[in-house]
């Protein structure tokens, strides 16, 4: 009841001052923008979710209970393969993103089955190395430092495996439906998302596996 | 958290004529220079040189570990968190298109904010657990327990 004639009264004294309706929104912008915004919110949560892990691993990755360390057990050689994949995947990525601004569908098909390749040798690689890990008896319940390991790498793992899932739909969308707004708005997301789980690898690669073979 | 920022900024300037407008927070006051930072231009030579950046700044800490080039392991791990975050600047620029531009700013804002949330989050953790270890933890080798 109190708050009603405050409001018209202040619509009153705005409607007053200008004479005309003045539109300041010339309804000349893409449409997507609220959810390119949105996805990018919930890649910084996302984001937190990734540091709240590293956290973890900082403090428990040196907690070795008298069992293996990251100096026994991880091979750089094939963390330098898997992460070359992944670089080569965020490249082939942007391919197609350059395919989708130029309207060529095929270009967009291809690069992202070659990206999805990428990323599923990627994924191969560390299901390889994880099951190497326990096979030798260094699985996450041996240490802080494995289990801290594990959630960390998995983490990023279960990441690349929804991209896959979630690229092959796309495929399967700009092959029925073409690349209409919907679809490119999709192709941008995902984008986002691709070259996001890269980024979070440079912290992995570069905190977990490089720091963890150092003395 | 922006959706209070930029209502509140709306209703002083012109009461609801935009309470539904999503996408014009950013259009109203400066429109000139505003709209070409909203659509994205990917560009081949962008996305090479990106690659060929974060190649090198792979190869570089992957090399000075393998090889054992630095004299002490806590110089190497100083320059490889270097190295990451330099290419991690990179990948922002050249793959996420990062600027101060897209979506009216508020892309940034939420980055900065982000940054600033996992500064005090890993710095906070490390600098309080690892002096709970010093204080509390009776330094013994493992291995020579029974």
């Amino acid at each position: 009841m109190s708050l009603q004639p405050t409001l018209a009264a202040a619509n009153g004294a705005d409607a007053a001052s200008h004479e005309e309706p003045v539109f300041y929104d010339n309804g000349d912008h893409h449409p997507q923008q609220g959810t390119l915004l949105g996805f990018w919110l919930y890649l910084m949560s996302d984001c937190l979710i990734f540091a709240v892990l590293f956290a973890t691993y900082a403090v428990l990755g040196r907690s070795y209970a008298a069992g293996p360390s990251g100096a026994d057990l991880f091979d750089l050689q094939l963390v330098a393969f898997n992460t070359a994949l992944l670089l080569l995947s965020s490249i082939t990525y942007g391919f197609a993103m350059i395919g989708a601004q130029n309207k060529r569908k095929a270009q967009v098909l291809g690069w992202l089955g070659v990206t999805g390749l990428l990323g599923l040798g990627f994924l191969a690689i560390e299901i390889y190395e994880f099951a190497h890990l326990i096979h030798q008896g260094a699985g996450p319940q041996r240490s802080a430092f494995l289990s801290a390991f594990f959630t960390l790498v998995g983490t990023h793992g279960l990441h690349v495996t929804f991209g896959c899932i979630w690229l092959v739909t796309l495929m399967f969308q700009v092959k029925k439906y073409g690349l209409i707004a919907e679809n490119r708005r999709r192709l941008m997301c995902l984008s986002m998302f691709w070259h996001f789980l890269d980024v979070v690898w440079i912290g992995v690669f570069t905190f977990v596996y490089l720091m963890g073979v150092l003395p | 958290m922006s959706a209070t920022g930029h209502h509140h900024e709306h209703d002083h300037q012109h009461g609801h004529a935009s309470r539904d407008g999503h996408g014009d927070h950013a259009h109203h006051d400066h429109h000139d220079h505003h709209d070409d930072g909203d659509h994205y231009h990917f560009s081949v030579k962008g996305y090479v040189q990106g690659f060929i950046l974060s190649v090198i700044l792979t190869a570089i800490p992957f090399w000075l570990v393998m090889g054992n080039v630095l004299p002490t392991p806590g110089l190497t791990a100083f320059v490889i968190l270097g190295f990451a975050a330099v290419q991690i600047v990179v990948h922002m620029i050249y793959f996420l298109h990062m600027n101060s531009k897209i979506e009216g700013g508020w892309s940034m804002l939420a980055l900065i904010f982000t940054i600033a949330l996992v500064v005090i989050m890993l710095a906070g953790s490390i600098w309080v657990m690892y002096h709970l270890n010093t204080n509390m933890m009776p330094t013994h080798d493992m291995r020579a327990m029974p």
